[in-house]
């Protein structure tokens, strides 16, 4: 399931950022110095490591895969082998400043409790997403008939690990049904922010929401 | 290569009358003797110092070999130079329990009031009496604080329980296919091995010192044992319908298959090597811990510093990964940096001992990062 992943991770690497991934830059750009942080579906450990190194930051991570907890491990990075759905009970309220949900959101079997539960155990969330309804996507259904394949998207409708999907104003439309703030909500399109066209042009967005 | 170097076994004794131990029972033993192991050098500064526990029917003897011995000790591919715990960096020390056969005082030592083996006669003893004791021997050893304990099922509970009673001794803590209290099955299991110890005749109330064993009723429950420590699936694997030294089964009660016969040879070399006594004091010991007695589970970890690793084996049904991931989540409620992993193999509770390769990589990566007076050394990335 994970191993298609790594073909996007490569395409996600800003080059003259010391190889890190484009949207590590703006999450770690999101997180203030000396915060604690949950991330669900923390993966391989990379972001949690850079957020300790550059941030400062006391981190834990939730990841269901057992390999990518050996990588944890060997990163220094506390981690728990378990799935984010039910990972969150464990934590009091507000325990962390930050709960990341990076390219796990669409995952999960129930997005809007995991939600609900990360503004609960987390003072502040960053949601990263991959953008359904992008042009290319909407080109692709509109033209050719058929599911869209796309940077955000890589999959085929026969492997992909996605279990929802959505595009960047349906999560906005999602969190103001909620009374949930957007704070920052940062596009993401060959490998630069961009300014306009949020829900037109980007591959990914992250958000930085609270309530 | 130090693997063909030979240890040897020390000795501390401690607790003279009238300064004996003092059991949570209320008795007092004394004197008290720990028999231990020492592998790797302790630094200047006392700083590189790791306590390794061992199970139920384990040793001092944890690492290297003995002269004239053909085999290593228990955890030999997890200790020595280059291995998870790597003598070259720290000093590993291991002693046979409080209770145990080995060295250690226990029911068969000989008790200095009457000159004869203690038998029934030795006082009921827990797991934080053997923590206890152990306390003794660091203290012995002038550290002041270990880098880390570590050991699987009874060791990774003695272990946990260090890491309450004693908060500020233990930067981290590795703790492999344990829990915090015996569930009814598991007192169950243990329940029929001690009987069927008990209700061999030559038991003798304990006192067979010097007579015929109790070696029936030893065979019977050692028997019992390692079916609880494998999987269905290993079992099935080893020996499946195999049948031992014939072409069909015999229609007689003589062994027919693989699997009858490895238990019996089980069953009797454990009667060589271990004492009936020994084995009902610990078992009783592990039944009677619960490290949530006196407070709900949350409670217990109030006061607990030490950083931990959590292992559980998914093909584990002796101690399941669930009563693991309870100490995890009572961990995460009060702060406590834990990481927990479940490796999945088919080895059952023996995987502490027989899944190296990942248990390896976890334990030293995990060392390498556990902070301290040894940071400046930390090869952590991060």
């Amino acid at each position: 399931m994970r191993t298609t992943v790594s073909v996007r991770h490569e395409d996600l690497r800003h080059r003259n950022q010391i190889n890190m991934r484009i949207d590590h830059k703006y999450i770690i750009e999101m997180i203030e110095l000396n915060s604690r942080v949950l991330d669900l579906g923390c993966g391989n450990g990379e972001l949690l490591s850079l957020v300790m190194k550059h941030k400062n930051c006391r981190a834990a991570g939730i990841e269901i895969d057992e390999k990518a907890i050996y990588k944890c491990v060997e990163r220094g990075v506390s981690v728990s082998h378990g799935d984010i759905d039910s990972g969150l009970a464990d934590y009091s309220d507000k325990r962390f400043d930050y709960v990341i949900l990076n390219e796990s959101l669409q995952e999960v079997l129930n997005p809007e409790k995991v939600i609900a539960e990360a503004l609960r155990v987390g003072k502040k969330a960053i949601v990263g997403i991959p953008n359904f309804c992008n042009l290319n996507a909407r080109l692709q259904i509109f033209f050719l008939g058929r599911v869209p394949v796309t940077k955000g998207l890589p999959y085929k409708w026969y492997n992909t690990p996605n279990l929802r999907f959505l595009s960047i104003k349906d999560f906005r439309n999602f969190c103001a049904e909620r009374s949930i703030t957007i704070e920052r909500e940062c596009a993401i399109a060959n490998q630069k922010e961009i300014p306009f066209g949020h829900n037109l042009f980007s591959d990914i967005a992250l958000f930085l929401i609270h309530k | 290569m130090r693997d063909a170097q030979f240890v040897e076994t020390q000795y501390f004794t401690f607790a003279h009358p009238p300064h004996e131990l003092i059991l949570k029972s209320g008795v007092k033993l004394g004197p008290v003797t720990l028999a231990y192991e020492t592998y790797g050098q302790l630094n200047a500064d006392k700083t590189n110092a790791i306590l390794i526990f061992h199970a139920l029917t384990g040793d001092a003897h944890a690492a290297g070999c003995h002269k004239d011995a053909k085999d290593p000790g228990w955890w030999d591919p997890m200790i020595g130079p280059g291995k998870a715990f790597d003598t070259d960096k720290y000093f590993i020390i291991c002693a046979n329990i409080l209770g145990g056969c080995k060295g250690s005082t226990g029911p068969s030592s000989i008790n200095p009031m009457t000159g004869k083996p203690y038998g029934l006669n030795f006082p009921v003893i827990t797991i934080e009496d053997m923590v206890i004791s152990q306390k003794y021997l660091i203290d012995h050893l002038g550290i002041k604080k270990l880098l880390a304990a570590s050991g699987g099922s009874m060791g990774g509970l003695m272990a946990l329980e260090w890491s309450v009673r004693f908060p500020d001794t233990l930067q981290s803590a590795i703790l492999i296919a344990t829990n915090y209290k015996h569930t009814a099955q598991q007192i169950a299991l243990h329940e029929v091995a001690r009987q069927a110890i008990m209700s061999d005749p030559h038991w003798n109330k304990g006192d067979y010192y010097g007579r015929e064993l109790p070696a029936q009723g030893m065979s019977v429950s050692r028997m019992i044992g390692h079916i609880t420590y494998m999987s269905e699936r290993s079992m099935e694997e080893k020996f499946g319908r195999k049948l031992q030294g014939k072409e069909k089964v015999g229609y007689d009660f003589s062994h027919d298959f693989e699997v009858e016969n490895y238990l019996k040879y089980r069953g009797k070399s454990f009667v060589q090597r271990f004492d009936a006594n020994s084995y009902l004091y610990l078992s009783k010991a592990l039944d009677y811990f619960d490290l949530s007695e006196d407070t709900d589970l949350v409670g217990a970890f109030k006061d607990v510093k030490t950083k931990f690793l959590i292992i559980t084996f998914t093909s584990d049904w002796l101690y399941p990964s669930y009563q693991s991931k309870d100490i995890v989540k009572a961990m995460k409620a009060n702060d406590v940096d834990v990481s927990f992993i479940e490796i999945n193999t088919s080895y059952g509770h023996d995987s502490f001992l027989v899944e190296i390769d990942g248990q390896s990589k976890l334990v030293s990566d995990f060392l390498k990062c556990v902070k301290g007076p040894i940071a400046n050394n930390c090869e952590c990335p991060a």
